[in-house]
């Protein structure tokens, strides 16, 4: 199907089943432990070995020599695999550094083996006994120091490295109101509980990998890419994921090691990366440096707007896009971004929940609230008086729907915005200082094609197929409401299965498009099969109604089930998208409003209650998508308030790998947080009429927690994470 | 994890002879902490004793008055205990601020004392640790430090010691009770317990090799206000940047203990001489030695400052 025109009237208009808060269909087998994650999946195919990866001791250099005889011979041991007998391997169209390592070494923890045995102990203890002489080689480690000699990157995604529009320089010279600041983002790591997992059986030439993975034709067609065989040889089956965050939009090291380990040892392996491996061995979100200047008219309105970022990667990385949104979100006539890149030796950087857009917005909104001080106006009637409804770059391009104003007007309504005292430092609460602090939401709608199949039986059961995965988002639920309401049946009629590459091709998880699209794809399915079903029953397919279980035209009604016959039916369609995201621009929108305790001895920062409002098009499902926006302001105060991986500039590596020293919030963190939907259809975005949610929520609260602690303690923070050590010598002792 | 042999000690002194039987055998009690490091191959023991049916899970009067609280009990219990909240307070407040209700339930009195260090290199193989590795370099210093030691600390190592409770048996003078292989007991003041790295971090109390330790025994309840106050970056669930255990009685005389600045608690007891004077004489004291790190610099200040809160509210 293809989405030229902006949606009309269709069935999902009917919200019979969309629109309500239901509860994710999965949910029992999660709270049951009955989900079978991939490392738990014992039944799947027989006689599993199990994998251990050893992960480079060095930060970059090269491997010397490899001793395996000691591990060869301990118990247990069927094979080890390293880069001198794997083989020859290609590599992932979207993998920077290889995925095993040796002779050279690009980062700290890159795999170098796999050690394969009969229990997971003795693969354990004999990967121990690999003796490795590594030769140490100069890496870099410090994107400070690499901010001079840094390269203009060609971004596969997020738009060009360098953007102007009108003059930029001369207009920030010439305003009467100028900031200019520097802020700093850290590397940040996934985090998510589930660490990559996967058991790989080969049947001949043919690959089955069960696994952990939020993209599966990318990971499927890399994976056959990286072994050199034909990607219809690879069927990678992932229908639980355990957090993804980004981190498993990639194939990575465990699906690669298990599936060479099998074929080492001839029978199936399992693969767990370890803990203390996963934040050096897989991505992270890398550590920016941003450059914001902007310059104002005394009544606040903004003529010159400039964001430059420095960020760091290994050869053939990305940068991480910070500015992306700075070109979108407030009007002013002159405009410049700049996106630079530093080689760097550390880890692969890539995407993490809402890649660019959340590092970003981390550093343009404590700007806006910089220059709301400097302006002496309120830092909500700043934002709305700069408001746009068009792209700044490209006037002719309208938002689809753009309800920020809206946003930020509820917001301060119910977060009781006008009892902040604009002074910092005014108010107190026994040992707290406290504050308020706000920023806006903002993340783009992303719109790409997302195929799926639908069956009828005889029973009038409706079945949904496609490699769609669910990371913990609800997918399985939004479908199953998605194929309900287009089919005419309550939700227990319908079966959904997801994350198989044997089923069509999805848009994925990742980016906050999968909701939308997914959706989309089975929306396109099922009129297809309504169409088909018509058909059968002699219709006219445009006058059919389905509805309670049975196909109504005039006065002849047919129970669905009777369409199918004897066998199933079955119907395989697409969405696929036209020139609206070109002509439109297609964004979600939100406020986030925060107020923060600051100890007044300790300088311990602790939020004291949080709100969102966001407009993102339709809600198909409101305690899902909450669920979603809540989970991700809870990421948001990790990343305003903890979570820092620590580089070690001498050895190469972030050193506080494991869960105990890179922190996130806690329950005891998050006291009190709400989050509303305002009413919002975007006919423009899917048949759906919906736009992604879930990222939408990480986008600007680190700003809003910072803003927030600058008005409990007049000390602006530009380098996060924001720690106590960083606030404690600007605090008067009482 | 390498294999190792297990036996399941049935009295203290046999467990304590065994361990020093076997070569390399340890005692296991929660393993909170003891498996963690032998999965990373950070502990390789080749012998564990089991010491969880001794039957050292009580708390017990002491005939002066105190308590003695078994080396098995767990931390919870020993939380809860109505003689430890009525007459130290201090202690259950630090419990109750380590570690998370499930470690907490599973961790032993003795195991907390002797937890080892946090320090993210100590618990990187690959990296210099002299107190994994003896005489391969401290990785710590000169790099990411901002947990660590600020007083107390060596050229060999900068690592604290993590444990909350012990901050506040240091505070209350508790002593703790061992057997030694050849059977024979003995009293170890907890001030006594632990040691400063020195050239030796991997060292890290003064229990010989095989001595248990059955329990530990707190003097007579002292009174006044009892405190604890442990400062984090995040609510729960994370190890002190500097905790303050304090007693403040009265006529404003007092104990302070301090958890997070160094290889151990950090008490001294000529500093308390100080508290009429207020916590900047006190601390000033307490840190006359120290040498922070770039990193961990703040630490100072800090504990000042959560000293003057500390002392603030018990007066108040």
């Amino acid at each position: 199907m293809r989405f030229e025109h902006p949606a009309t009237f269709n069935p999902i208009d009917q919200l019979k089943v969309i629109g309500h808060p239901t509860s994710r269909i999965e949910g029992p087998l999660k709270t049951t432990g009955t989900a079978p994650y991939a490392y738990e999946r014992h039944n799947v195919v027989a006689n599993q070995a199990y994998g251990y990866v050893v992960g480079s001791a060095i930060g970059k250099g090269r491997i010397g020599a490899i001793d395996l005889d000691a591990a060869k011979a301990a118990p247990g041991v069927l094979a080890i695999v390293t880069a001198d007998n794997a083989g020859k391997l290609g590599k992932g169209e979207r993998n920077a550094a290889p995925l095993l390592g040796g002779p050279e070494i690009a980062h700290y923890h890159q795999a170098v083996a796999v050690v394969v045995a009969g229990t997971f102990e003795q693969a354990r203890a004999a990967a121990q006994l690999v003796r490795i002489d590594y030769v140490k080689g100069d890496g870099k480690f410090d994107l400070a120091a690499e901010r001079d000699s840094v390269s203009v990157p060609d971004p596969k995604i997020g738009g060009p490295a360098d953007t102007a529009v009108g003059d930029f320089a001369s207009a920030f010279a010439a305003a009467p109101v100028q900031l200019d600041a520097t802020y700093t983002t850290p590397d940040q790591g996934h985090a998510m509980m589930e660490p990559h997992a996967s058991i790989a059986a080969w049947d001949g030439d043919k690959l089955t990998v069960w696994t952990s993975n939020q993209m599966i034709a990318w990971g499927a067609e890399d994976m056959a890419k990286t072994l050199g065989i034909p990607r219809e040889n690879v069927r990678l089956v992932s229908p639980y994921i355990g957090g993804g965050f980004g981190g498993k939009l990639f194939l990575r090291a465990d699906v690669l090691l298990a599936a060479l380990g099998a074929r080492a040892a001839g029978r199936p392996v399992k693969v767990a990366l370890q803990r203390p491996l996963m934040f050096n061995n897989t991505t992270h979100r890398p550590a920016t440096i941003q450059r914001i200047r902007i310059g104002a008219e005394r009544d606040g309105k903004i003529t010159a707007i400039g964001h430059e970022s420095w960020s760091g990667n290994v050869s053939e990385g990305e940068p991480d896009m910070a500015v992306s949104q700075t070109r979108l979100l407030y009007a002013g006539a002159n405009r410049m971004t700049a996106t630079r890149l530093a080689a760097l030796d550390l880890p692969e950087g890539n995407a993490m929940r809402a890649p660019g857009e959340a590092s970003g917005m981390m550093a343009l909104e404590i700007a806006i609230d910089e220059l709301a001080d400097k302006l002496g106006i309120d830092p909500v009637a700043l934002r709305i008086a700069n408001d746009t409804q068009v792209d700044p770059e490209h006037p002719q391009r309208h938002f689809s729907q753009r309800q920020l104003v809206q946003c930020l007007n509820e917001g301060a309504a119910r977060f009781g915005w006008s009892k902040r005292n604009a002074k910092p430092g005014q108010v107190r609460d026994g040992r707290w200082l406290v504050g308020m602090g706000v920023a806006a939401a903002f993340r783009n709608n992303l719109v790409t094609k997302s195929a799926a199949r639908v069956r009828l039986d005889q029973q009038g059961r409706v079945t949904v197929e496609t490699d769609m995965t669910d990371i913990g988002t609800g997918s399985y639920t939004i479908i199953a409401q998605t194929a309900a309401e287009m089919m005419g049946v309550p939700l227990e009629k319908v079966t959904v299965r997801l994350g198989d590459s044997d089923f069509p091709v999805s848009c994925g998880s990742g980016g906050q498009w999968g909701g939308n699209n997914s959706t989309a794809g089975v929306y396109a399915a099922c009129t297809k099969l309504r169409e088909t079903i018509a058909q059968k029953l002699g219709f006219n397919s445009a006058e059919a109604l389905f509805a309670d279980g049975v196909v109504r035209s005039g006065n002849r009604s047919v129970p669905l089930g009777q369409a199918a016959g004897a066998g199933d039916l079955a119907a395989e369609d697409a969405i696929e998208y036209g020139d609206l995201a070109k002509t439109y621009q297609q964004s979600t929108f939100g406020a986030h409003f925060v107020e923060v305790g600051v100890d007044a001895d300790t300088a311990e920062i602790r939020v004291r209650r949080m709100l969102a409002v966001c407009a993102a098009g339709r809600i198909l499902n409101p305690k899902a998508a909450r669920s979603q926006v809540i989970g991700a302001m809870t990421m948001g105060v990790g990343a305003a308030l903890m979570e820092d991986l620590v580089v070690d500039k001498r050895h190469g590596l972030f050193v506080n790998h494991d869960l105990a020293g890179y922190e996130v919030p806690v329950h005891a963190d998050i006291p009190h947080q709400d989050m509303i939907f305002l009413d919002e259809t975007d006919p423009i975005s899917s048949p759906m009429k919906a736009k992604g949610v879930a990222e939408l929520g990480i986008c600007g609260v680190a700003a809003a927690v910072a803003n927030a602690v600058h008005n409990a303690t007049g000390v602006r923070v530009r380098e996060y994470p924001i720690t106590l050590d960083k606030l404690l010598e600007a605090l008067d002792i009482d | 994890m390498r294999s190792f042999s297990y036996e399941r000690a049935t009295s203290p002194g046999d467990a304590a002879a065994a361990a020093v039987g076997i070569a390399n055998a340890k005692f296991i009690a929660g393993g909170t902490n003891l498996l963690d490091l032998m999965k990373l191959e950070i502990e390789t023991p080749a012998h564990l004793i089991d010491v969880n049916d001794l039957a050292l899970d009580r708390i017990d009067e002491t005939a002066d008055g105190g308590l003695r609280i078994g080396a098995l009990v767990r931390n919870t219990d020993l939380a809860a205990d109505r003689r430890v909240r009525r007459g130290y307070g201090v202690l259950s407040r630090a419990l109750l601020a380590g570690a998370s209700g499930q470690l907490r339930n599973k961790a032993t009195t003795a195991g907390n004392l002797l937890q080892r260090t946090r320090c993210p290199y100590f618990y990187d193989t690959n990296l210099p640790c002299n107190k994994r590795t003896p005489g391969s370099g401290c990785a710590a210093i000169g790099g990411f430090s901002r947990q660590h030691a600020v007083v107390g600390a060596s050229d060999a190592c900068i690592a604290t010691h993590p444990s909350d409770m012990a901050v506040a048996m240091r505070a209350l003078d508790a002593v703790v009770e061992t057997v030694r292989p050849d059977g024979t007991t003995r009293n170890i003041p907890i001030a006594e317990l632990h040691r400063l790295p020195d050239d030796s971090p991997e060292i890290e109390t003064a229990l010989q090799p095989g001595e248990l330790i059955t329990s530990v025994t707190l003097p007579k309840p002292i009174g006044g206000t009892q405190a604890y106050r442990k400062v984090r970056d995040r609510a729960s669930y994370a190890f002190a940047l500097v905790s303050v255990a304090a007693i403040v009685q009265p006529d404003g005389s007092g104990r302070v203990a301090l958890g997070g600045v160094a290889h151990k608690p950090w008490r001294i007891e000529a500093a308390e001489a100080e508290l009429p004077d207020g916590a900047k004489a006190v601390t000033a004291r307490l840190f006359a030695d120290a040498k922070p790190t770039r990193d961990n610099a703040y630490k100072l200040p800090l504990a000042e400052r959560t000293l003057t809160a500390v002392l603030r509210e018990a007066r108040a």
